[in-house]
């Protein structure tokens, strides 16, 4: 393709994701904002494939766009009176709405004061270190890493570390949302189409989970996109009327949620044992237990990520697979 | 002869795409602007998936998009099918 092409396309794609940025922080409506914020993130996806990242567009298409449009979308439904009572009613209170605009500006000046100070750092590192210093590293190591992508290499070998905090982080999320009191109401049953939709959907996704999880050694996919796939997968069930959104039982959900950061653990400390350094595979057996770390960590995510959509606890009895079906 | 019927398939969706989305935004009311939405780019989707499958290096690549385009058809008529049920509901109990 000639570039005059591609710049038109490249040209076409900035001005979107600025105009579909603006309109979802200009309109009032929050349903209206999160739906656009939705398109942002799939034409962001699009932008990050256009930048030869496949992995990161794959995350933000399922992370970025699918799955958090979906949180935002139940927190917009939660709560319609309070995001509509803030504008339907302008100059209901003068002094309470002129602190709410300088309290706007002071956020805003905020912001671009951080992103200045971001952009100021990330031109100077990338000042600092040649830009093909890293790469090179990661292709010299990528035959004893036990996968040939090199950014699974990086995740799950050359910094597990940064991973296994990373799964760490969502634990205590896990945590949070358990905090947060009993799920949010459940949806009423879904009519036959959807149910139609839902019967197919749901295999297929989990199959594409897997899928996912499998190639991430050699292409883009891996643990975290295998775990969002399999989460929309929850998410749909959910949507479709099934209380438990396809999480395990109670006592399986606990294991399940932890099972990440237990994997990444057990096999660290075997290692440890072994008398190799912590998360130092041999590379004789780094494929294998990358795979074994990235199944564990897959199912992790996608649990944590239903139990967000939930919204809080779930209630011990809807977790329960044989007493859903009796009741369908 | 490949190329010439592959860019006719892609442009004759283009067309479609375009027809859906003027549709989009001159139609009356919701009913008919999803109409003009869903089928428009189903059927522009299909071209435009005809016309890159015939350009594709393997098999394998042009049925993926095939796949591609199948589970968009169903996603789209369910979910035009979930707006305009929902609309309904609301219109006919207030």
């Amino acid at each position: 393709m000639n570039t005059t092409a591609l710049l038109a396309l490249d040209a076409l794609l900035v001005f979107s994701l600025l105009s579909l940025a603006v309109a979802a922080l200009a309109t009032h409506d929050a349903r209206r904002s999160v739906i656009l914020f939705m398109a942002f993130g799939l034409v962001l996806a699009v932008a990050w494939g256009r930048l030869m990242a496949p992995d990161v567009a794959l995350a933000e298409a399922a992370i970025g766009a699918g799955l958090s449009g979906a949180l935002l979308l139940a927190a917009v439904h939660e709560q319609p009176r309070r995001a509509l009572s803030g504008d339907s009613r302008p100059g209901h209170n003068r002094a309470h709405s002129s602190f709410k605009v300088a309290l706007e500006w002071a956020v805003t000046l905020l912001c671009v004061a951080v992103a200045g100070v971001l952009a100021w750092a990330l031109a100077a590192a990338f000042d600092r270190t040649p830009k093909d210093v890293l790469a090179q590293a990661v292709s010299d190591n990528l035959a004893a890493s036990g996968v040939s992508n090199p950014v699974t290499a990086v995740l799950l070998n050359f910094r597990a570390y940064d991973t296994l905090l990373e799964l760490a982080v969502l634990l205590t999320a896990v945590l949070g949302i358990m905090a947060m009191g009993p799920e949010r109401r459940g949806y009423r049953a879904a009519g036959p189409v959807f149910d139609g939709l839902v019967g197919w959907l749901v295999p297929v996704l989990i199959l594409m989970a897997g899928y996912l999880l499998w190639v991430g050694a050699h292409a883009p996919g891996g643990a975290f996109q295998a775990g969002a796939t399999l989460a929309a997968a929850g998410v749909v069930l959910r949507l479709a009327g099934q209380r438990s959104a396809g999480l395990p039982p109670w006592r399986l959900l606990h294991l399940t949620v932890a099972a990440g950061v237990v994997m990444f653990l057990a096999v660290g400390l075997s290692l440890l044992a072994l008398g190799r350094p912590f998360l130092g595979y041999p590379p004789a057996w780094a494929g294998a237990l990358i795979l074994l770390i990235e199944t564990a960590a897959m199912l992790a995510i996608a649990a944590t990520l239903v139990l967000a959509f939930l919204g809080g606890r779930p209630a011990e009895s809807h977790l329960n697979f044989s007493k859903e079906k009796r009741q369908c | 002869m490949i190329d010439a019927l592959s860019s006719l398939f892609i442009v004759a969706g283009l067309g479609f795409y375009l027809a859906g989305s003027i549709g989009l935004l001159r139609l009356p009311d919701l009913y008919s602007r999803l109409h003009a939405l869903t089928k428009a780019d189903n059927l522009g989707l299909g071209l435009l998936t005809a016309g890159l499958a015939l350009h594709a290096q393997e098999l394998l690549i042009a049925l993926k998009l095939i796949l591609i385009w199948l589970a968009v058809l169903a996603a789209s008529a369910a979910s035009a099918h979930l707006i305009a049920q929902h609309v309904r509901r609301r219109e006919t109990s207030s």
